[in-house]
């Protein structure tokens, strides 16, 4: 019941949209897509910022649009963050996120200014104008602006997209806190696969103004038959607990459903949940397992299926490690070499481990 | 220096131009509003009346608004109707002529203004919680502040240097039509030059302050 959902069709002279979606009251659902995808004019039409003619939408038991009727944007009870911070020049940043959250009837209040404000880490910056602020602070300003509205749902379009590496690297793990603290469903469109590995529950792979996946992460991530256009990002996601830690030499050894690797010790306890994100480049396979080899991590694994890659010279093996998901890229000549074929027994020799968020 | 009837003169001047110019802003407002945003096929056709008085003679423009304000005219059987007489020589009539005149001097820098804020914070302002009128007045008038700055000034210093409207529709009758522009043209038409100096250098001096205000405290207000 507690879901989203969404149907549009848009027919622009430029662009045509068409979108049937049902997705969850909860956790982060990434819009992901290349530009031109339509994941942003979904999100706007979702927002209200822009209008379908031909349009359903219901949030949370809520219609928000249908054949008759169309609710207006400020009347909606979402938050919004756009690429750039957009915050008033004219206003202080405490102003800033005073604006919306002093229209919003202090019965629907269930997020404070001060909550707000401690999540993004904004405390420093209340009495100042937004134009000495960089960019990062800036959004995350933005964010906590959003939030202060107590948003039933938060929308955000490629909120780092505009910021460079470092900016980045220091609001992702603001967001990852708001994942795991709050109760609100994000939609957050992305078109950056490392954004997405490292927030989202649930996926949805647009193109062409069209939906080509739609499902949790881990399972549409693994999967090979989408023409998913992720390039050297090709690869799975897998959710961990850190199992223990080897002191002397810095690892982690994290376990998942049907397997356990090596990683770099990145200084959580045992016990943390953490996501390990490997990519199909940096698996190879072996029909036996191999020794003297630097590889740490070699797994036991059945090969599903084989599928094509972007150049013709290149496969994706989908591969199932103990019911997990795995994937290879390998040359199709190696493929004919190892006679590799759905329900071989291999070894997944795992070149690198990356944990993320 | 200055005869009861020059004050007189200096006094009408800024009550008409304070009226006029507030009336300017409630009018204006509204119109540069819809010349900014919208897309519709008159914005180009309304643009071009707005700014004629631009290009037109005064003259013209009294002497079509003369027309229009007369016994037989649109405007002045509508004024009679309603028991208000005729505009033409009166005050009203010339705030009225005034207002036209002084139109583009107003609607453009706030149209401007308008347009350099752009689609974003109003976007902003809904998503949160903010309604359209709402929106409007939290977020467009403080952000166009420079560009109402602008208006008011130059909407303010136009009307105070009109003088051929003024003349074809408010003749030269003391205390209500009698303006410091026609002032001054009376005392040369009276050889009284000396009278006419004093005027004419206080509307040199009031121009360039009020120019120089402008330049100097809004920089911001002449972008685009």
């Amino acid at each position: 019941m507690n879901a989203i959902r969404a149907r549009f069709r848009l027919d622009r002279s430029d662009f045509r949209l068409d979108v049937d979606l049902n997705l969850p009251g909860r956790g982060v659902t990434a819009l992901f897509g290349p530009s031109g995808s339509g994941k942003t004019s979904l999100l706007r039409l979702i927002a209200g910022l822009d209008r379908a003619q031909d349009g359903e939408l219901s949030v949370n038991g809520q219609v928000w649009q249908d054949a008759g009727s169309f609710l207006p944007i400020h009347r909606r009870p979402l938050g919004y963050v756009f690429q750039e911070a957009s915050l008033f020049p004219h206003l202080s940043i405490r102003r800033n996120l005073e604006f919306g959250m002093k229209r919003v009837g202090a019965s629907d209040r269930r997020v404070s200014l001060d909550q707000a404000i401690e999540l993004l880490g904004i405390g420093h910056l209340l009495d100042r104008k937004p134009d000495s602020l960089s960019g990062g602070e800036r959004q995350r300003v933005a964010i906590a602006r959003a939030l202060a509205v107590s948003p039933r749902i938060l929308l955000m379009d490629e909120p780092l997209a505009a910021l460079d590496l470092a900016r980045k690297q220091e609001i992702l793990p603001y967001l990852e806190k708001l994942h795991d603290e709050l109760e609100i469903p994000l939609l957050y469109v992305s078109h950056a696969p490392d954004e997405v590995a490292r927030l989202a529950d649930h996926l949805v792979v647009m193109d062409g103004g069209r939906v080509l996946a739609d499902g949790p992460l881990i399972d549409t991530l693994a999967r090979v038959d989408l023409p998913i256009r992720l390039g050297e990002d090709a690869g799975v996601v897998l959710d961990a607990v850190v199992e223990q830690r080897d002191a002397d030499w810095h690892l982690a050894r994290v376990a998942f459903a049907g397997g356990a690797v090596w990683a770099r010790d990145a200084g959580h306890p045992p016990g943390h949940r953490v996501r390990v994100r490997i990519l199909a480049r940096d698996v190879s396979l072996a029909l036996e397992h191999a020794s003297g080899t630097s590889i740490l991590n070699i797994l036991p694994a059945e090969v599903r299926e084989i599928a094509d890659d972007e150049h013709p010279g290149q496969a994706l093996v989908s591969l199932d490690v103990g019911g997990s998901p795995l994937m290879a890229r390998l040359t199709r000549r190696s493929i004919h070499a190892l006679a590799l074929a759905p329900g071989k027994r291999v070894h997944a020799q795992i070149k690198a481990v990356a944990l993320v968020g | 220096m200055f005869e009861s009837t020059d004050l007189a003169a200096v006094w009408l001047t800024l009550k008409l131009a304070a009226v006029t110019t507030t009336l300017l802003l409630v009018i204006g407002t509204p119109l540069a509003w819809w010349l900014a945003r919208t897309r519709s096929w008159w914005k180009g056709p309304a643009g071009a009346v707005v700014a004629l008085p631009i290009v037109l003679p005064p003259t013209v423009i009294g002497f079509y608004l003369l027309v229009a304000m007369g016994p037989n005219g649109p405007v002045g059987q509508f004024t009679q109707a309603l028991g208000l007489g005729l505009l033409p020589f009166t005050f009203a009539g010339l705030v009225v002529a005034s207002v036209f005149y002084s139109l583009p001097f107003v609607v453009q820098p706030l149209q401007n203004a308008f347009e350099a804020i752009g689609e974003r914070p109003l976007e902003a302002a809904a998503t949160l919680r903010a309604s359209p009128l709402d929106a409007f007045f939290s977020v467009v008038v403080p952000l166009a502040r420079p560009g109402y700055l602008t208006a008011s000034v130059l909407g303010f210093a136009h009307t105070v240097g009109e003088f051929g409207v003024v003349l074809m529709i408010g003749g030269n009758i003391p205390d209500q039509t009698r303006v410091v522009s026609v002032q001054i043209y009376d005392h040369v038409e009276a050889m009284e030059y000396a009278q006419a100096h004093g005027l004419a250098a206080g509307m040199v001096v009031f121009s360039f302050l009020v120019l120089l205000a402008l330049y100097t405290l809004n920089p911001t207000g002449r972008r685009k």
